[in-house]
């Protein structure tokens, strides 16, 4: 077990570089060059190479990724935006509670609806109930989530003003972003449960609990969501990594100080060193999380995890 | 004689309905279980046996099954007209069940134990400690060491799952148990092990009990008596001696003439010729006459009754409205 979380930290390390060496290359391609928004026009052509040289962007486009790298690796540093002058790593460690706290509010919503209707629509699959769900579902992940944060504003913030509409104070202000991002996830952890409830829900070892006289609740609830929860964890894992990843347009409706919205406030002003480091940032920390959701399998399935420690045996007999 | 029966089965009619068409699974089945006895229920696949079986414990899926008609008391209880709640109580206390296939019918994700333990919580009351050591005590009854309890069941072997299954299912001495073609998933030497175990735990606990077989040698080797089903309904009942020594239906005679013969290596097989019928489709008359060699007119015309040659033995064929009729297999015999 020990062995193969280990491989699995391993197989991080090709994915970092992987990310960071194209994500690098990417923005300082297409971003143009920094220093047309700090005046360039103005400076004659020894001033420009003494203002690139400070900036460190006269160096190969590769000489400047491996000491990049190297800084960070070494030193923790993902360098100093070009516009703000502020080291990336503590702008990104000052924004990035906040869009982790949205993010697990946002998966916890969407947990809350979506594993028990999910369940209930394969527990009545077919039925108009399981329809409804099913569309239900589907509405929520075609909704825009920008429409809906603003409608949720409108609604809760404005008209009835039970909750703030911006800013990122206190438990209220997480409500409503929650739920806007939440909800547009609910249709594919709704899926993945009902299908997942569906495969286990006619197996023999169900019909074994219903004959020593369990419960139908407790047939459902114990033995089959039990058996169904690897790909519903799976579902949650990858729900979590893109919340932390991907609410750039809620932060923006909800004025949320998170990573999203430095990222984008980052590109509008092509500081390009901030944007890079984010990125980097958020590839590590999405990592690390899908790497606890596949060793939590082996605790949710024992199959998988003496599957391991056969492995392991069959390492040491040889 | 005032005979304890633990199961009555009494003019039971299952159907499956799928996309508005009707397969009936079982009609018309009468059958008893005393305490203590076994019934052999044999048939081909798709005879209606495990649907007999389910509806018994009245676990048959619904949708798309339906009990159309029929009373069946578990111990006196008629299992019908059982709130659910009643009816979880009945389920694995009174009546319990042993399913074909040991490799699917443990949950894999909990331990042995922890899958006996259940069944003992669910309808003793014993904190979980107790509980687990009366599991414990379940297992080292069906041979497996106490302390492979904490084990899942990945880590056994086919048969020692099927030993498991059992285990659950007498975890909390019911008076019937329904055994579903228990040893058709194992190796032939872990069968007679099974058989074995199931036969003396039958007469430890004094228990009913039906085995659902297609294995002939299976049901000579326990049963007290043997129903013989086809197409839904039973053909032929009668004491084990009285069905496999004074064969009386000519379907049960196929069954006995495509067994190889042990003593006679040169004989040749005789299979049944045709397959069973469409259940969907049912013939108005014998289901079994379109196979059967000694058919005439009159069994395509109207179902075949029973004909009692005595107070056990019965067989649903027309033929013996003649009273000197005689199958082959009876001729060489008398």
């Amino acid at each position: 077990m020990h062995k193969y979380i280990l491989k699995r930290i391993l197989m991080l390390i090709p994915v970092i570089f992987g990310v960071s060496l194209l994500v690098f290359c990417i923005m300082n391609v297409a971003s143009g060059d920094v220093t047309a928004v700090m005046g360039a026009e103005e400076l004659d052509a020894q001033q420009l190479y003494e203002l690139k040289e400070s900036l460190g962007l006269n160096d190969p486009l590769l000489v400047r990724y491996v000491k990049y790298m190297w800084n960070l690796i070494t030193k923790g540093d993902l360098g100093t935006g070009y516009i703000s002058k502020e080291p990336v790593m503590s702008l990104f460690l000052n924004r990035f509670p906040n869009t982790l706290k949205l993010a697990l509010g946002s998966t916890l919503v969407c947990v809350i609806l979506s594993i028990p209707l999910g369940i209930y629509s394969a527990v009545h699959h077919g039925s108009i109930a399981d329809n409804v769900a099913m569309v239900g579902a589907l509405l929520g992940l075609s909704i825009p989530n920008f429409w809906l944060g603003l409608v949720l504003i409108v609604i809760f913030a404005l008209r009835l003003g039970w909750l703030p509409s911006e800013g990122a104070v206190g438990f209220k202000s997480i409500i409503l972003p929650a739920i806007t991002i939440g909800t547009g996830f609910m249709a594919s952890m709704t899926r993945v449960t009902r299908s997942s409830m569906l495969d286990v829900i006619r197996s023999d070892y169900l019909r074994t609990a219903r004959a020593k006289g369990a419960p139908e609740r407790q047939v459902i609830y114990k033995h089959a969501l039990k058996n169904a929860l690897i790909p519903i964890i799976t579902s949650i894992g990858e729900t979590f990594a893109t919340a932390l990843g991907g609410a750039v347009v809620t932060e923006a409706v909800f004025s949320w100080p998170g990573v999203g919205r430095l990222i984008i406030d980052s590109i509008r002003s092509r500081d390009t060193m901030v944007v890079v480091g984010c990125i980097i940032m958020k590839t590590i920390v999405i990592s690390v999380i899908l790497l606890i959701v596949d060793i939590l399998y082996a605790f949710v399935d024992p199959r998988i995890k003496s599957h391991y420690a056969r492995a392991r045996k069959a390492k040491i007999d040889e | 004689m005032n005979k304890e029966y633990v199961l009555e089965i009494e003019d039971l009619t299952v159907e499956y309905v799928v996309e508005g068409e009707v397969t009936q699974a079982v009609t018309d089945l009468n059958l008893k279980v005393e305490a203590g006895t076994t019934v052999g229920l044999v048939g081909e696949t798709g005879a209606g046996k495990t649907t007999t079986a389910l509806a018994a414990l009245r676990l048959v899926p619904d949708p798309p099954g339906t009990i159309r008609s029929g009373r069946i008391l578990v111990c006196g209880q008629d299992i019908m007209k059982l709130s659910q709640k009643q009816l979880y109580n009945v389920r694995g206390q009174d009546i319990s069940m042993i399913f074909q296939d040991p490799m699917t019918s443990l949950n894999p994700v909990e331990t042995v134990g922890d899958q006996i333990t259940e069944s003992i919580m669910l309808h003793e009351k014993l904190k979980r400690p107790q509980a687990w050591e009366k599991a414990l005590e379940m297992l080292e009854l069906v041979g497996i060491p106490r302390t492979r309890a904490m084990e899942y069941p990945h880590q056994f072997s086919g048969g020692m799952r099927q030993r498991v299954v059992i285990a659950i299912a007498l975890a909390c001495n019911p008076k019937m148990l329904i055994a579903d073609e228990p040893t058709t998933a194992l190796d032939v030497t872990i069968q007679a092990q099974v058989l074995d175990m199931m036969k003396k735990l039958r007469d430890q606990f004094n228990m009913g009990m039906i085995l659902i077989t297609h294995d002939l040698g299976i049901v000579a080797e326990i049963c007290d008596e043997v129903a013989v089903m086809y197409a839904g309904r039973i053909v032929e009942m009668g004491t084990l001696d009285e069905v496999f020594n004074h064969t009386r239906h000519p379907y049960t005679e196929g069954l006995f003439n495509s067994l190889p013969n042990i003593k006679n290596r040169e004989a040749k097989l005789q299979p049944i010729p045709g397959l069973m019928p469409d259940p969907t489709d049912l013939p108005v008359g014998c289901a079994f006459a379109p196979r059967c060699r000694y058919a005439t007119e009159a069994c395509k015309a109207a179902q075949p009754a029973a004909h009692h040659f005595s107070d056990t033995h019965f067989a649903a064929c027309t033929a013996y409205e003649d009273p000197s009729f005689r199958i082959e297999r009876s001729k060489d015999r008398e």
